[in-house]
């Protein structure tokens, strides 16, 4: 039997105080985490760095280092520092270091590297070794070459070589979410099923319960099922709310790949266990042959410089979508004559707020609104000339009539300046999976004693 | 006629990776989930979405009440003309799909 505690979703959601302790006090075998995802988009991959505030980091990440201390057993955090690159890796060691500074603690730490070298993989794709998954985008060596941070998803086996020299704390890098909570029970031997699947339950912590928000789950995983339990007060996990969790952000609910093979949820059964636990048995992994790993990479795709007016005025309002479009073509128009850009060394986009600027094309709601912002995206190779365009843009934003024949208008400008640099923008650009000889052959490992 | 989003409990949409987006209708009991397997046409919901049906997976999950959509995003999460980082509104145009329940 493996018990593993849960305290949240991700490092930096928050999760109930009481219910930890609660947790801690039932003894766990280990206590893991995770630390990012790529929902919040490209740019923290590329650029390397965490979504969450160091100070808010560092508080949670606390809470839980003391957590560990005292329940004695091993904490593990993947995908740390939202991405998982070896600067956020590093970046939560560091904040490590200082908690345990602070407290005068000491510990085994193991950082496990996820990142890889782009060499390493326009050597797999020379040889045969990298496959697309659905949707992926055409790559070759100058698009791996151009990416800023190329990240493995670590699985099971490399959180299981870390836990093999008996750390304290685990600071992985990218890594699956679900692979930081099965690799213990898969080590000790419980039934591989039950621990994939247990563990995508859980790894959004207490989503799988009827208090979503409260974070902390405590697993149960043995030789045929496993057992979930919020333990928050109040908190209830039952068939439904435990099963629906395989809905969540997955494309196929009864089917999940994981590196080196995939589970199979179709023939699992869910039993009200006691008042507020579930049982699951039936869940079924298949290894696959030979091993292999996601890659997720992220390149820069621009410098970027955004500026926002508003419409309010009635006519302009119900206009908006003809008065953009003449803007554009004057603004084109004016960077031909003024600047030595061709037409594909620029992107302008006035996005209409409050009109589509959600749905864009998909929007079926087409009653006017009380305003309209005007939010131009202005996107070039460098910065400066972004933001060069965007001054072009300034006078139309600020004036441009709809006729010639009327009274020059206004608008509403919420900043001065109204450009905003936004830096170098970023895109996903790997979809890909890659076929290792052995699990550790492309992560890295350091132990320190701190 | 009225909207979807009022016969059912939830309609989610969120990304599954950043190159799939997948939409959840939670239908909330057993009546209200064969009906709407019965007047949800998959060719008609990616028409909505404006992507080929042949690209557009669905689950119907009876133990659930659940209806399941996913497919590939229109465009790659965060790629310059994305609008929705984390696919989250796209849920809201099968919530305003027009129904007729009588």
């Amino acid at each position: 039997m493996t018990r593993v505690l849960v305290p949240a979703g991700a490092l930096g959601l928050g999760f109930d105080q009481d219910a930890l302790d609660r947790g801690v006090a039932m003894k766990p075998d280990i206590i893991a985490i995770d630390g990012g995802s790529t929902d919040s988009g490209p740019a923290y991959l590329g650029r390397g760095v965490s979504k969450y505030s160091t100070a808010s980091t560092k508080a949670e990440w606390a809470k839980l280092i003391d957590a560990q201390q005292k329940a004695h057993c091993p904490l593990v955090i993947g995908t740390a520092g939202t991405c998982g690159a070896n600067s956020t890796v590093d970046w939560l060691f560091e904040i490590t270091c200082e908690i345990l500074a602070e407290r005068n603690a000491t510990a085994k730490i193991v950082r496990l590297y996820s990142q890889q070298p782009a060499d390493r993989i326009i050597t797999a794709l020379d040889n045969g070794t990298l496959t697309p998954l659905a949707g992926a985008p055409h790559i070759d060596a100058t698009v791996i070459g151009a990416c800023s941070n190329i990240v493995a998803l670590a699985g099971a086996e490399q959180i299981q070589a870390a836990l093999a020299v008996h750390p304290d704390i685990i600071i992985a890098g990218r890594t699956t979410d679900t692979a930081i909570i099965s690799a213990l029970p898969l080590l000790n031997g419980d039934n591989a099923g039950a621990a994939w699947h247990g563990a995508k339950i859980a790894e959004c912590g207490a989503l799988c319960s009827t208090h979503p928000m409260s974070g902390v789950v405590m697993v149960d995983f043995d030789t045929t099922g496993f057992t979930i339990e919020p333990l928050s007060t109040g908190a209830i996990c039952t068939p439904e709310t435990v099963s629906a969790h395989m809905l969540y952000e997955n494309t196929d609910p009864f089917c999940l790949y994981e590196p080196g093979g995939y589970l199979d949820v179709t023939g699992a059964k869910y039993i009200q266990h006691t008042d507020t636990a579930v049982r699951v048995e039936g869940s079924v992994w298949t290894r696959t042959d030979p091993y292999t790993v996601k890659l997720e990479g992220a390149r820069c795709a621009g410098f970027q410089t955004v500026s926002i007016a508003t419409l309010r005025d009635r006519r302009y309002v119900e206009n908006s979508t003809a008065w953009c479009a003449d803007i554009i073509s004057r603004l084109r128009h004016d960077i031909a004559q003024r600047t030595k850009l061709n037409d594909g060394e620029y992107h302008i986009e006035l996005r209409q707020i409050g009109r589509d600027s959600t749905l864009g094309a998909l929007e079926t709601d087409h009653t006017t609104p009380a305003e309209v912002g005007i939010m131009g995206i202005i996107t070039t190779q460098t910065q400066a000339q972004s933001t060069e365009i965007a001054k072009m843009l300034n006078p139309y934003l600020l004036h441009h009539p709809l006729t010639p024949d009327e009274p020059m208008p206004t608008f509403a400008f919420p900043f001065s300046p109204p450009e905003m640099e936004r830096g170098p923008i970023y895109e996903f650009c790997l979809n890909h999976i890659m076929a290792i000889q052995d699990p550790m052959s492309c992560f890295e490992m350091v132990v320190t004693h701190v | 006629m009225s909207n979807l989003g009022d016969h059912v409990t939830k309609i989610r949409s969120k990304n599954a990776g950043p190159f799939w987006v997948t939409i959840d209708i939670f239908c909330g009991s057993a009546e209200t989930y064969a009906w709407c397997c019965g007047i949800l046409d998959t060719n008609a919901v990616a028409a909505l979405y404006q992507t080929p049906a042949k690209d557009v997976l669905r689950f119907d999950i009876a133990a659930l009440n659940v209806i399941k959509f996913s497919f590939p995003r229109p465009t790659i999460q965060g790629a310059l003309q994305d609008r929705d980082m984390h696919g989250a509104a796209w849920a809201t145009l099968l919530e305003t799909l027009e129904v007729e329940r009588s």
